[in-house]
């Protein structure tokens, strides 16, 4: 299981390469060179020192005593990958692909953002290294992530709003392998998420591995056992990925990935793929969809746009079917009541992804007496001010 | 068909249309039209909700027709509705997914029922395409792969291997659009392609023109145009004259003239 993919990028059935043929040796070539700097010590010297130095890792694993004992159960471990520089885990993997980049000699970085943390991470990294840096957005996300927008162009990024479709993460996507197809030969698509075409589903599980090796070695220490349940949240999944990937072979140590529930299961509500999706092929990748008879890609919704995606990440559909990890959804009420939770208890305000991976921990923890929890609080909330004032709305009465 | 033009030293001119755009009623006159104005191939493309492989226009197409209602099934009824009077060859455009959730082996027989001659699937490889080629093949129906400008010769033999009918050759690294000027020469890929194959080659992306059909089409076998068909049919689709106009615009594009 901890093997995986094959030598074409197959996770079981999932996986796979389904592009365009103008991008199939540009992605052969992405393969081969990452290939070579997977096994190579200066470049993962180099990694590991901007980890260190730029981004903050290692990221401290805490126990919230207070969240925990305000629901008499489980003792819940936060894995705080919100501490990390630019607010998400997501610059594990763009640190990675941008140094990778640099090593094929691109120089031109694009990437697709939800939320707009891989954006911002994306923006980031390019200033660090001198890099000419665009960021598609759905212009839906623009508007419900206006501070990441503003983030990503005072880095020095240009960030160009998408109008197609439902104007969120999906569309973005769309536009990005447009643009690559177009100008493959100076560019690299720095994909943010364990999604799309063979070598990226590997690729940047691997850049975010780091997040489960520290929380296995982190909760040893502190507890002297391994835990007794891992809990993320999914969009594309690479945030979960990272978590569970250290733990896969511990069979004693239960995986839950929550999805986004949003405002029902009713296709075209939320962004549940395991609760109402078919194996299908989006942007690249054969996994899980959500999708109408006719195979046309349905819209979805969720009140976090880092989790409002019609696809998940292939190595998830995978362990989805292997029954390694459960796949639940969580709706947009519960995080949203989970943050607040969250906030209260700890002074932490989470990012509304995690806020479903918080809301998960909270409903099972009451019933898990004596068990250990580690919940992957994978960014931080202060992007998400604007949609936790439009729904707490009482907080933010005037005098 | 292909053979035909070239004895009249002509390449032949394989004509995309978005099945559906403006309405699923209107697409089988629309490929009468293009015959009469002189289109040896029909694409019949399947609308898809996210075609990353489009440009703007054929973007545009493709949600006209599905907000017409447009699905796979409806395409095969209206090759149906054109084979009644034409045996124009007709190709199957389609991204995978709807062809998937179709399933290959029903999509393959209900393909050849209808009169479809072959399929192509824009955005899988042909690594990937086994079980795709086997169920087409087993009804008759051909398969077309692309070859890119930055196929590798290895991956043109791959394409020549899994292409029958012809080989679809992409002019440039990018999304389907009309282009000014034709900046890309075409001649190497055409020449590295044809060590591999003896299919005929058609050259596609950015043709819109009479000079362009007539250049690029000195170098292969056909020439395929699309994205200037489509917005032939957006320019006038609520127009009594579409069919008129996409005739016209089809004749001028292989005879030239005004």
């Amino acid at each position: 299981m901890t093997n995986l993919p094959d030598a074409r990028g197959h996770f079981g059935p999932y996986g796979g390469r389904f592009v365009p043929e103008v991008l199939m040796a540009p992605l052969e070539e992405l393969e081969a060179a990452y290939a070579e700097a997977r096994v190579d010590p200066a470049f993962q010297a180099e990694l590991a020192d901007l980890l260190e130095n730029y981004a903050g890792r290692p990221t401290p694993l805490y126990f919230a005593k207070r969240l925990s004992e305000s629901l008499g159960g489980a003792r819940i471990y936060l894995k705080r990958e919100d501490l990390l520089h630019t607010g998400a885990h997501k610059i594990n993997n763009c640190i990675g692909q941008a140094l990778l980049a640099i090593r094929m000699g691109k120089r031109r970085i694009i990437a697709e953002t939800g939320a707009g943390q891989h954006g911002v991470a994306t923006a980031s990294v390019c200033a660090l290294f001198g890099l000419d840096c665009t960021v598609y957005m759905g212009e839906e996300d623009m508007r419900r992530q206006r501070l990441n927008v503003f983030r990503m162009r005072m880095l020095g990024a240009k960030v160009v709003g998408v109008t197609n479709g439902s104007r969120t993460l999906k569309d973005a996507i769309s536009e990005a392998m447009r643009d690559w197809v177009t100008n493959v030969s100076t560019t690299h698509y720095l994909l943010g998420s364990a999604l799309g075409a063979h070598p990226y589903p590997m690729m940047v599980r691997d850049f975010h591995q780091c997040i489960g090796k520290e929380a296995r070695q982190q909760i040893l220490a502190k507890e002297g056992r391994l835990p007794d349940t891992l809990i993320a949240c999914v969009g594309g999944g690479s945030n979960a990925i990272g978590l569970f990937h250290a733990f896969l072979g511990d069979s004693g140590v239960r995986m839950i990935g929550a999805e986004a529930g949003g405002r029902s299961l009713k296709l075209g509500e939320h962004a549940a793929r395991f609760d109402g999706g078919i194996p299908g092929v989006l942007q690249g990748t054969f996994s899980y969809l959500l999708q109408d008879d006719d195979g046309q890609i349905a819209l979805t919704h969720s009140v976090s746009a880092g989790l409002d995606y019609a696809s998940v990440g292939p190595e998830h559909a995978y362990l989805h079917d292997q029954k390694r990890v459960l796949y639940t959804s969580v709706s947009d009420a519960d995080a949203l009541a989970a943050a607040q939770r969250l906030s209260r208890t700890e002074g932490i305000i989470p990012a509304l992804e995690s806020s479903h991976a918080v809301a998960e921990a909270i409903k099972r923890a009451p019933s898990a007496k004596g068990e250990i929890f580690i919940v992957n609080l994978s960014g931080r909330g202060d992007k998400d001010t604007d949609i936790y004032r439009e729904n707490l709305k009482e907080l933010d009465a005037s005098e | 068909m292909f053979e035909r033009r070239k004895a009249e030293g002509k390449p032949a001119l394989v004509a995309y249309l978005t099945a559906g755009d403006p309405s699923p009623a209107a697409t089988a006159g629309l490929v009468a039209a293009l015959e009469r104005g002189g289109a040896d191939l029909i694409e019949l493309g399947v609308p898809f909700s996210d075609p990353v492989a489009d440009g703007p226009v054929i973007q545009r197409g493709a949600d006209r027709a599905l907000k017409a209602g447009m699905t796979l099934s409806r395409v095969l009824d209206v090759a149906k509705e054109v084979r009644k009077n034409s045996q124009i060859p007709m190709l199957l455009f389609s991204y995978l997914n709807p062809m998937l959730r179709y399933g290959f082996a029903k999509l393959a027989k209900d393909a050849k029922a209808a009169g479809i001659d072959g399929v192509l699937m824009t955005d899988a490889s042909v690594e990937e395409a086994q079980t795709y080629v086997d169920a087409m093949r087993a009804e008759g129906l051909d398969t077309v792969f692309l070859a890119a400008p930055t196929s590798t010769e290895r991956r043109l033999e791959l394409v020549a291997k899994y292409s029958s009918g012809f080989v679809y050759l992409v002019s440039r690294t990018g999304v389907t659009g009309e282009q000014e000027s034709l900046s890309d020469p075409i001649g190497p890929l055409v020449a590295s392609m044809r060590k591999y194959t003896q299919l005929p080659l058609a050259v596609g992306f950015g043709i819109s023109k009479h000079e362009q059909f007539k250049s690029v089409g000195s170098m292969a076998d056909g020439v395929v145009v699309g994205s200037a068909l489509v917005r032939v049919v957006e320019q006038h689709g609520a127009s009594p004259n579409l069919e008129a106009e996409l005739e016209a615009f089809t004749r001028r594009l292989v005879d030239g003239g005004a």
